[in-house]
């Protein structure tokens, strides 16, 4: 992924990261530029998990459509789908906006994978979850609010 | 050993539709255990891969804001009935799983 690169060349720090997570194994060395790192996982906000990923600014886009519920009953398991339909769809990031570690997933796409992913998460409260698509070195994002009521009737 | 995974992989025109349910609890590490009030340790999925006939089409990093038992659903443009789906997932703790099916 372009965006990766780019953050890992922002300065040795980032590069150190990197090079200690391939040390410990926990990255095998061709994953190492091709995925989100695990520290855009950990981001305790939107913003940093963005950041981490290297999507600090994504576009809005129309061609990006999250299928997920008005009303979660149960916010441990929301089903989301997100298809994309911009050109050259390389990796879908999903992220639920107000759980405590925003970056629920990031798929990234090759060999003749379509824009579309289907899978379910969990929400911690009502909140915008957003997908964060990558094609051609950019990055692209929508979202749709999800409602959460936690026991209760489905009110 | 983790427990099996299930796996389904069908033709829909050009398009390979494939569906996996893994088993797994899916721990975030953040919720507390209702009797001890302990919390209760994370133990997630990292990372899922998937292959048709031995190519990469899917590299995932998944976190424990992805539900307990995981489904995950994609698509694949390009292979024809008879070919071999792969996908396989390796968790926090080192444990790992996979499943192959036979597109139809």
């Amino acid at each position: 992924m372009n965006a990766l690169r780019r953050n890992v060349l922002k300065g040795a720090a980032g590069a150190g990261t990197v090079a200690v997570a391939v040390a410990a194994g926990l990255l095998k060395p061709t994953q190492a530029l091709a995925d989100v790192p695990r520290s855009a996982f950990e981001a305790k906000n939107v913003g940093d998990a963005l950041k981490g990923m290297g999507a600090t600014a994504p576009a809005d886009s129309k061609d990006i459509t999250i299928k997920a519920p008005d009303i979660a009953e149960n916010g441990a398991v929301v089903p989301v789908e997100v298809t994309s339909g911009i050109a050259g769809t390389s990796a879908i990031a999903i992220l639920a906006e107000k759980n405590a570690t925003p970056l629920v997933a990031d798929f990234g796409l090759m060999g003749g994978a379509e824009g579309y992913i289907s899978t379910r998460i969990k929400m911690g409260q009502t909140s915008l979850v957003r997908a964060v698509v990558t094609a051609g070195g950019k990055s692209y994002t929508a979202a749709k609010e999800v409602k959460v009521t936690i026991g209760g009737c489905g009110g | 050993m983790a427990e099996p995974m299930r796996i389904r992989a069908t033709m829909a025109g050009d398009v390979a539709d494939v569906k996996v349910l893994m088993n797994h609890p899916m721990e975030t590490g953040l919720r507390k255990d209702a009797k001890t009030g302990q919390l209760v340790p994370a133990h997630y999925i990292t990372d899922v891969t998937a292959t048709v006939n031995g190519a990469k089409v899917l590299d995932a990093g998944l976190s424990g804001g992805i539900s307990k038992n995981p489904y995950l659903g994609f698509r694949v443009k390009g292979p024809k009935k008879g070919d071999k789906v792969v996908v396989s997932w390796a968790d926090n703790k080192g444990d790992k799983n996979s499943a192959e099916a036979i597109i139809g």
